[in-house]
């Protein structure tokens, strides 16, 4: 019971040594987490990693086997999650996708759509949506909530490095007006080191944690992305303006190992 | 001439009223409801309850209770019971469906058949007899219509919400697990109310050609929603209508029906 507390009163969501197993294989074990409002924290790991396992404990949709999971109370969640299958058998308008989060507000789900660079697309079919387009559209229905926590999983899948630039500038923007806690899923450190006030690094236990910076430097970061990954993801993404900005987000694969500076310690 | 004709038409009006009646209103909840059931490929999940409702309408005869209780009561047993048997996962869902449905359809049958003291019309269960019913099973019929139409209207966000994605429900506070018992329940109550009309193994087809015809029409849920009930309603009269003529079995009639304005569907372009 002593531990029962939350460590902050304004703190969103505290994981507490949580694990969880799938048959035998751990998928994440003895995890601590802490969600502050106003403070954006990335996830990142390899893939497999059980970065999607531990957003899932944060937002209540999976219970932990060990450990626990605390949220404040009358928490708002926004969530975004990595892809959204709708079934062709639906005819659902992008309009009617958002009515299901923000029911009779016609007005707020076209500021929310604005919001999100994706006005224009309100009375399209949600099938038949670039990636891009289907991220910025589900962003749309999380900011509709009005979550005290966002949860994105791989935001900047099927989207461009300049949308993606866009999205992570819109994420600070969101922040920085409402004071909600974000916390964002990627594999990727180099594209979110400027927009993320804290770093998870996460193989089913927390290897290390802190500032973007602290995290780069950190042994147990390189271990996990080995040399040359660590190589890779140690840049720190800036944006070169050689590409077109397309906000339809189809992905372009030639900027496939691009990287700003590279820090070397 | 001209009196005969009138005479004859008042006779089919006559004769045909509750019947046209109770299958107008099984038609009508049909729509959302098959909707509902192609949206969350619940097809054959579909086809499952109503083979157990048999067993339900055997074990009312048996017992000498009320049939639409029943069969309800049957129903969620099952649905209850595939639900707890869907969380193992040594089975895939479509073969325990298939195992489930193949045996209580056979001990319906045979639990119908052990009847000795009243003669049972097997056939009547198995296709309907929507000709058979009376006026208080018309009342009954549109008593549960009306019912099944307000819990849809009054649960339908949550509804289409855990059918459009589940984890985005339950993130926005949608109560997944009671809003998924109650679809359940629906089809429940409507596989019971349409045993008698369309029969058990006719069922699904009510419920899924329309929607099926629909779908191809429509640009929102809600459109597909009621154009399937005005596909399922136009099947009722054009399949009464060509059993009265034809004198074909009602039930099959109606779903050729339905079947063939599905072909008409089939002529336009879907849009989305």
């Amino acid at each position: 019971m002593a531990d029962n507390r939350m460590a902050d009163a304004s703190t969103l969501v505290a994981v507490h040594g949580a694990g969880l197993a799938y048959g035998a294989h751990s998928v994440l074990d003895d995890v601590s987490l802490t969600l502050e409002p106003g403070r954006i924290t990335t996830l990142i790991g390899p893939n497999g990693a059980g970065k999607s396992t531990l957003a899932r404990l944060v937002l209540g949709l999976t219970r932990p086997d060990r450990g626990r999971v605390e949220r404040r109370a009358g928490l708002r969640l926004g969530y975004m999650p990595q892809h959204l299958h709708v079934d062709e058998s639906l005819p659902l308008t992008v309009d009617r996708f958002l009515w299901l989060a923000a029911p009779g507000r016609t007005r707020a789900r076209r500021d929310a759509l604005q919001r999100t660079g994706v006005a224009h697309l309100r009375r399209r079919a949600v099938r038949g949506l670039s990636g891009g387009e289907m991220q910025r559209v589900l962003l749309a229905r999380a900011l509709l909530r009005k979550p005290d926590l966002l949860v994105l999983d791989e935001p900047a899948q099927g989207v461009d490095v300049s949308g993606q630039d866009a999205l992570y500038g819109l994420l600070g923007e969101v922040r920085d007006e409402t004071g909600c806690g974000i916390l964002l899923i990627s594999h990727d450190l180099h594209l979110v080191m400027a927009r993320t006030d804290q770093v998870v690094c996460l193989h089913h236990h927390v290897c290390c944690s802190g500032t973007p910076e602290a995290v780069s430097r950190d042994p147990a970061y390189h271990r996990l992305f080995g040399p040359s990954g660590g190589m890779h993801n140690l840049a720190v993404y800036t944006h070169d303006h050689d590409h077109d900005h397309d906000l339809s987000g189809d992905p372009h694969h030639d900027h496939h190992g691009h990287t700003g500076g590279h820090h070397h310690d | 001439m001209t009196t005969t004709g009138t005479r004859g038409a008042t006779t089919m009006i006559e004769l045909l009223a509750p019947a046209l009646l109770a299958g107008l209103a099984v038609a009508l909840v049909a729509g959302p409801m098959g909707s509902f059931v192609v949206w969350r490929r619940m097809a054959f999940f579909g086809d499952t309850l109503a083979h157990g409702a048999l067993l339900g309408a055997a074990l009312a005869l048996a017992l000498d209770v009320n049939l639409y209780l029943a069969v309800v009561v049957a129903c969620l047993a099952i649905a209850a019971a595939l639900v707890g048997l869907q969380q193992q996962r040594q089975i895939t869902g479509d073969t325990l469906l298939g195992i489930v449905a193949h045996t209580t359809l056979a001990l319906g049958v045979i639990a119908i058949s052990l009847q000795k003291s009243v003669q049972v019309d097997l056939f009547a269960y198995l296709f309907g007899d929507l000709l058979a019913v009376n006026w208080r099973d018309v009342l009954a019929l549109w008593a549960g219509a009306v019912l099944i139409l307000v819990l849809l209207a009054w649960h339908w966000r949550a509804l289409l919400s855990i059918t459009v994605n589940e984890d985005l429900a339950q993130v926005e506070g949608v109560p997944v697990t009671r809003t998924r018992l109650i679809l359940m329940l629906l089809l429940a109550l409507l596989i019971a109310g349409a045993i008698r009309t369309v029969g058990v193994l006719l069922i699904t087809s009510l419920l899924v050609i329309p929607a099926a015809g629909a779908r191809r029409l429509s640009r929102t849920p809600e459109q597909m929603a009621v154009l399937a009930s005005l596909l399922g309603l136009a099947s009722v009269f054009l399949g009464l209508a060509g059993s009265w003529y034809a004198d074909t079995p009602v039930g099959p009639s109606i779903v050729v029906a339905a079947a063939v304005l599905f072909g008409f569907t089939l002529l336009r372009q879907p849009d989305s």
